[in-house]
């Protein structure tokens, strides 16, 4: 773990509380807590607008999310299926730019859960890795998944990421080797289990082989495992989050966002609550935001503001 | 002259450039396959007797070296040109496909897919699948599904399925896209035929040494015809294929290597000279020059030629351009469709649109080479497939349209 209590304290001025590490680590030991996997739906910055993203991470974090994944458009997404590549041309078309991304993320991640950026790896190069990194950390972000960089080729820019605090989060595939997931066993933040061979999208029905796969990563791995990938309503949610310590939902809910362009923040806190009420264990009820337990949790493991 | 390393490394690299820049998913299926190519096509004497075999009896091969006196003429300088184009299926493509095809069979997988832009690559890749009983689906653009139809209804002859691709613009980038989707997806039972010198290592490399055997027969040939070796070697670049094919074999040689791509419009202008103008990124697996915003979206690209139609560009082609062991320039459309002219009327060769542009870059430096040493131009294409195309441009702009 490189996030050191100093290296915290070091960075706590810069973002709303502790450091990537920590506050990845708090949404999951929340979640563990109220003994049920920690919910993380994404969303497309810029869709339907970029004024929409602050409410709509607001919505998702009162309607229980513990953590939101924010994906960065890009104009070839191959390891999207077709909901997510349109609404990210969708937002390139709307006049997206990412220089105007890390000030809505800023105004936003003050009062919304712990949030993970999803890009692809060329804008990070263009924009300049060092940049990307410096003004996503300023803006309160927590990690990134970078879905076209595998382990083999993240070396540099998980280092980079790790000086910030900032997790780059490693995956791991159906097809993954033993060999993989012992490299990825221990670490920060979490591993992001990808479900199924395939891009992202919605699927009608949960493959068999996800529970199993996920428990041959419970298996091997030591920090949180996260699944995504066609996970897409609320009973393969609970089903699949009875199995792993996270749960990533993306194209089912931007599907419901472009069925309520209008409000995209309604579209979000309605789902994201639908999926959440599946997830809490059966003698459970949830009354109390998982927002307040992650900043309980926050306080609990490392200094707050 | 520069000196080339030993390129790749273990690592995919290029100098800095190439890697594996694709999902984690596909990573095991591309260690299968770097170990695969190795095995069979490195170490196998038994897999190349039967490459050499079918590239003998099946594509044609070798392709003749033809001296082009005319074109000599005009130019100053005597010109060679490799005539991939009288290769089955038309261009130079074929002798890619073939092999990754018949690895694809050794490695037990029953399912081709490719893409393609013009068309070309997805032929040849129906044209192996049907030669060796694969089943093979091509994924192509709608753009291109519309203005290459011929090529379409050629591919569903040889019995394979074309998947029209709707997302991004519609072109060669957003088939390829959909091509590692698929491959992604079925990565288990299907093997992905890439059509140039791109994508994640260890196809750049792959597709390079089946390609060279462009460059090893004009090395021989041109020893035999002219006694020497040439002082040029002049190639077409889109993704860079037939240029890196007959590139590698001088690589250790005094010979100056020319790339020549599509400056379309004009470099100011819509165009595809990703190594002329454009800037370092990722795209479609390997690390490389693209066209790009400032902020790393990929640009489409614009030429009047298909194959020359793509934003990106094979990593070793950027290996060789920063250390300078190749020079990389630019033709656009109209001297790309004069040179089409003139190599039609001059030595009764109708060349591809992708090809003009090499022959139109020996053109513009008439009087300008040393009069004793030869040039290769590589012809990598017939031009039969852009007739109608040229027509209806030459039409339009007589009718005082635009063309273009």
């Amino acid at each position: 773990m490189k996030g050191t209590k100093g290296s915290e304290r070091r960075e706590a001025p810069k973002t709303t509380a502790s450091s990537g590490t920590a506050r990845i680590a708090a949404a999951f030991a929340s979640a563990r807590a109220g003994k049920r996997a920690a919910l993380m739906p994404y969303v497309t910055a810029g869709y339907p607008t970029l004024a929409s993203l602050g409410p709509q991470l607001r919505a998702a974090g009162r309607a229980g999310a513990d953590l939101v994944e924010v994906g960065v458009p890009f104009s070839d997404p191959l390891a999207d299926g077709p909901v997510v590549q349109q609404a990210a041309e969708e937002a390139l078309r709307g006049g997206y730019r990412l220089g105007e991304l890390f000030s809505a993320i800023r105004e936003a991640a003050r009062d919304a859960p712990p949030l993970v950026l999803l890009t692809y790896i060329n804008p990070v190069l263009a924009y300049g890795a060092e940049r990307f990194l410096d003004e996503a950390r300023d803006a309160g972000v927590t990690g990134l998944i970078v879905p076209d960089l595998p382990l083999v080729e993240s070396g540099a820019l998980g280092r980079a990421a790790a000086r910030r605090d900032l997790v780059l989060v490693p995956m791991a595939a159906p097809t993954s080797t033993d060999a993989h997931l012992a490299a990825v066993a221990e670490g920060p933040g979490f591993v992001y289990g990808v479900s199924v061979t395939g891009v992202t999208g919605v699927r009608e029905r949960l493959d068999p082989e996800v529970l199993a796969f996920a428990d041959r990563l419970k298996a091997k791995i030591r920090r949180p495992v996260a699944i995504g990938f066609g996970i897409s309503t609320p009973n393969q949610a609970r089903e699949v989050g009875a199995r792993a310590d996270g749960v990533i939902i993306g194209s089912a809910l931007v599907r419901a966002i472009g069925q309520r362009l209008s409000c995209p923040e309604a579209a979000v806190e309605e789902f994201v609550a639908r999926i959440r009420q599946a997830m809490e264990p059966d003698d459970a009820t949830p009354t109390r935001s998982v927002f307040d337990n992650r900043r309980i949790a926050a306080g609990e493991e490392g200094p707050e503001r | 002259m520069t000196r080339v390393a030993r390129v790749p490394d273990r690592h995919g690299r290029f100098g800095r450039f190439g890697g594996r820049y694709v999902p984690e998913t596909l990573i095991p299926a591309l260690v299968e396959l770097e170990r695969a190519y190795q095995e069979v096509v490195v170490h196998d004497p038994a897999f190349t007797r039967e490459l050499r075999g079918l590239l003998r009896d099946y594509v044609g091969r070798p392709s003749p070296l033809t001296y082009a006196a005319r074109i000599s003429d005009v130019v100053g300088a005597p010109v060679y040109l490799k005539r991939e184009d009288l290769n089955h299926t038309g261009a130079h493509k074929i002798n890619n496909t073939l092999g990754q095809a018949l690895l694809a069979r050794r490695m037990g997988k029953t399912r081709l897919i490719a893409e393609t832009g013009a068309g070309q690559h997805g032929v040849a890749t129906a044209t192996v699948a049907a030669l060796l009983g694969m089943r093979a689906e091509v994924y192509m653009g709608q753009v291109d599904v519309e203005r290459q139809a011929l090529n379409v209804y050629r591919m569903n002859l040889l019995g394979a399925a074309v998947h029209p691709v709707t997302g991004g613009t519609a072109t060669l980038k957003d088939a390829t896209n959909e091509a590692i989707r698929d491959w992604v997806t079925n990565v288990r039972d299907t093997y992905y035929i890439i059509g140039s010198v791109v994508g994640p290592h260890p196809y750049p490399a792959m597709v390079r040494d089946f390609q060279s055997v462009i460059g090893q027969e004009a090395r021989r040939q041109i020893t035999k015809m002219a006694g020497r070796l040439p002082g040029m070697a002049v190639a077409p670049v889109g993704g860079g294929s037939n240029a890196m094919g007959l590139f590698y074999p001088f690589r250790h040689d005094p010979v100056d290597l020319v790339g020549v791509e599509a400056a379309g419009e004009g470099l100011q202008g819509r165009h595809a000279a990703s190594l002329v103008r454009g800037r370092p990124g990722v795209l479609h697996g390997a690390f490389s020059y693209l066209l790009q915003t400032d902020e790393g979206q990929v640009l489409p690209a614009h030429s009047v030629s298909a194959g020359l139609d793509y934003p990106g560009v094979g990593p070793e082609h950027a290996y060789y351009r920063e250390t300078g062991r190749a020079r990389y320039e630019a033709i656009t459309d109209a001297e790309a469709l004069e040179a089409f002219h003139r190599l039609s009327e001059l030595e009764g060769i109708i060349p591809a649109l992708e090809s003009a542009h090499a022959v139109a870059w020996v053109l513009k430096q008439a009087g300008r080479l040393p009069v004793d040493a030869p040039v290769i131009i590589n012809l990598s294409g017939r031009g039969d497939k852009d007739v109608d195309q040229v027509a209806a441009l030459e039409r339009r702009a007589r009718s005082g349209e635009v063309g273009g």
